[in-house]
């Protein structure tokens, strides 16, 4: 079957012909011990699509790469790619390719013979395997390094080197373990580039993990964010952004962390948040009962200092500590009840610990979370254009 | 290092104290360059006695197998070629290096095929107190194959009907250098990264293939390294082939030059001089092609 396929696709990975849709069914892994690692995980990841499972380290995400890889086997549920159930098969059989996050290269091997071994595994004769070796490193730059050890090159090298790899036998799927997280930091700007260019051109459906919630963010067409075993949230990186469906997510996404601030409903159809009186966010507002507990989020990049004799209701506080992004200033203030409020200004802002000051929140731009689930409706605008059936909501567990 | 010239330090301070109105550069500059030249000259004379104690041995192995009369001092030889030519006619001499050869070749295949696959199990796979049966079996091993064990393990070969075998050498041998083995190759396998391993499985490799694309090229300098060591010790051992091996054309090497005695009981130093000279050199050139070839070690890792 695979080497059939591999002889009827001679000149892209991304043929029409081979679907390479992954579906999972209610895929359940528990190690021994009991740790539920997986928990009956339903998610679909379509032909072509550029896939992150983000999370915290333990959240499970390795452990669904793994299980899709075949280096681990799911306890129930099942899993099939392009249509076919492969849930029982071997890793070999599944016609996926992976890069691990050490990039895993053979040491004793040179990068050709690394790059041809897949094929070698396949059989592919001796000429075929160098002629594809080559022609698959040159594509990635690495034309001239085809006779060196792993060990001569440099980590971007190396990366380079795994991907050629993974791509020289064609696969249906390609998983990533982490891709950028063993490069230095300027590298991995450009590898990240690098990689969402290749993955585009490629076309092959790619699933990726990571812990960094901007690599996510910056590369995958759509994310899952995973906690304890569990999806919280699956989308696209801009509705993941605007939208987190639950505290947990909001609190994960974005380089700054969402505020979220107990909010109390008053019997006025307003909140009293941090001793400030805010009207309830979404358009149309979502109803709220007196005296009802909920939690406000808020962004830092969506609150705004207010001028002299801005009358629009807002949080106020003494400003505590400023910090500075770079091109922007990080500023905490202490609201009138102790709870912290974060909020970024301009670079320009003149902000000292001490000033009072009073931050607005952006029109459309605030959450309404009651007993951890989004209640604001989606503002016109923010959907970024995907239908709402096809958000994900949370299994209850 | 730092010792001595922390102590000269000292003694100048103590020197100027003595000596407060003395001007710099005086006597006192002139008595410390010769306390410094007489600390350099003790050192090296004990560096050279030590050198002496250690090389005078390896020099009379060297020297004395070309002398015409050659005694128990080293000195520079009569040269002969007699002494070759006397032990190329011995026959037991000729026979014995042979069978030492398979001893050791023996021994060594089987340590390091059963030591390599122990290891990767023990590395790979979870089992309640593995460390612990590991540290057992390493301070038994010294037991099993040391004089302690003698009688039992004459008897056992005796019951399994191995006396006088090489098979029966071979694995009592193999016995006591195994522990050792797994626990020096344990040690390569933990530091083999198991992505290695994954990656090929994911390419599709079976387990077998995995061991012989991935697993044994990496691990090879831990191969090389117990094998070596394997042939060293079974090359000089004497206890057990003495014990086991009854009729003397089987004797290994290191049996027979307990041989080399003339008819009065005197033992003939030409013999074996000449014939520890031939004994020791495979042993040393084999360190020398593997030491070149893979390098020595005894801790796993890859070298980036």
């Amino acid at each position: 079957m695979t080497r059939a396929a591999h002889a009827a696709d001679t000149a892209h990975p991304a043929s029409p012909a081979r679907p390479a849709d992954l579906a999972l069914d209610r895929l359940t892994k528990v190690y021994p011990g009991g740790v539920r690692a997986l928990d009956g995980l339903e998610l679909t990841v379509r032909d072509g699509e550029f896939f992150a499972l983000l999370g915290p380290s333990g959240c499970g995400k390795s452990t669904l790469l793994r299980t899709i890889a075949g280096l681990e086997t799911a306890t129930s549920g099942t899993l099939h790619i392009g249509g076919r159930d492969v849930t029982a098969l071997p890793p070999g059989a599944r016609d996926i390719a992976m890069v691990f996050q050490d990039y895993a290269l053979f040491p004793h091997m040179t990068v050709e013979e690394n790059i041809a071994y897949p094929l070698k595994v396949r059989k592919t004769g001796r000429a075929e395997r160098t002629a594809r070796a080559r022609e698959t490193a040159a594509e990635l730059g690495l034309g001239h390094l085809t006779g060196r050890r792993p060990g001569q090159l440099s980590g971007g090298q190396q990366q380079r080197a795994a991907l050629a790899r993974a791509m020289a036998c064609r696969p249906r799927v390609f998983l990533f373990d982490e891709p950028l997280s063993n490069l230095d930091a300027r590298m991995r700007l450009e590898a990240r580039t690098f990689l969402k260019k290749l993955q585009r051109e490629l076309g092959v459906t790619t699933v990726f993990v990571t812990h960094d919630q901007a690599e996510a963010l910056a590369l995958a067409d759509r994310i899952a964010v995973m906690e304890t075993g569990r999806l919280r949230q699956v989308g696209t990186p801009a509705e993941i952004f605007r939208r987190p469906a639950g505290t947990f997510v909001a609190s994960f996404i974005g380089s700054t962390p969402m505020n979220l601030l107990d909010a109390r409903a008053t019997a006025h159809g307003t909140l009293r948040v941090c001793g400030a009186v805010l009207p309830v966010p979404g358009d149309p507002p979502p109803p709220v009962t007196d005296g009802e507990k909920l939690v406000y989020g808020i962004r830092p990049e969506y609150l705004d200092p207010a001028g002299d004799g801005d009358a629009r209701p807002a949080l106020e506080g003494t400003v505590e500590v400023v910090e500075s992004l770079g091109s922007a200033q990080l500023v905490t203030l202490a609201c009138a009840d102790g709870t912290g409020v974060q909020l970024v200004v301009d670079e320009d802002h003149e902000a000292r610990p001490g000033d009072r000051m009073r931050a607005v929140p952006r029109a459309g731009r605030a959450l309404l979370y009651r007993d951890d689930a989004l209640v604001t409706a989606p503002a016109a605008g923010t959907g970024n254009g995907t239908p709402e059936p096809a958000r994900h909501t949370p299994r209850e567990g | 290092m730092s010792t001595p010239a922390h102590g000269s330090a000292l003694r100048a301070d103590q020197d100027r104290a003595a000596a407060p109105h003395e001007a710099p550069g005086g006597a006192s500059e002139g008595r410390r360059a010769v306390l410094r030249l007489l600390r350099g000259v003790g050192a090296y004379v004990l560096v050279a006695l030590v050198l002496a104690f250690f090389a005078l041995p390896l020099l009379w192995l060297a020297a004395a197998p070309f002398d015409r009369n050659p005694g128990i001092t080293a000195s520079l030889p009569e040269f002969t070629l007699r002494n070759f030519e006397r032990l190329w006619h011995s026959t037991d001499a000729v026979h014995s290096l042979a069978s030492s050869l398979v001893l050791a070749v023996g021994s060594a295949v089987l340590v390091v095929g059963c030591s390599a696959l122990a290891a990767y199990a023990l590395s790979r796979v979870r089992i309640r107190g593995r460390d612990g049966i590991l540290y057992a079996l390493l301070l038994l091993s010294s037991i099993v194959t040391g004089t302690a064990a003698m009688v039992p393990v004459f008897l056992l070969a005796a019951g399994l009907n191995l006396v006088d075998s090489y098979l029966g050498v071979i694995l009592v041998l193999t016995g006591g250098l195994l522990p050792a083995a797994i626990f020096i190759l344990k040690d390569f396998m933990d530091t083999t990264p198991r992505s290695y391993e994954e990656s090929a499985r994911v390419f599709g490799a079976s387990p077998l293939r995995v061991l012989k694309d991935v697993v044994v090229p990496v691990v090879r300098p831990g191969l090389a390294t117990v094998g070596v060591w394997t042939v060293a010790q079974v090359w000089g051992n004497f206890l057990i082939p003495f014990l086991l091996l009854r009729s003397p054309d089987k004797s290994p090497a290191a049996v027979v030059m307990y041989t080399f005695y003339t008819e009065g009981g005197q033992p003939d130093l030409a013999l074996i001089s000449t014939f520890s000279l031939l004994y020791s050199l495979p042993v040393v050139l084999m360190f020398l092609f593997v030491s070149r070839r893979y390098g020595f070690r005894f801790h796993g890792g890859i070298k980036g």
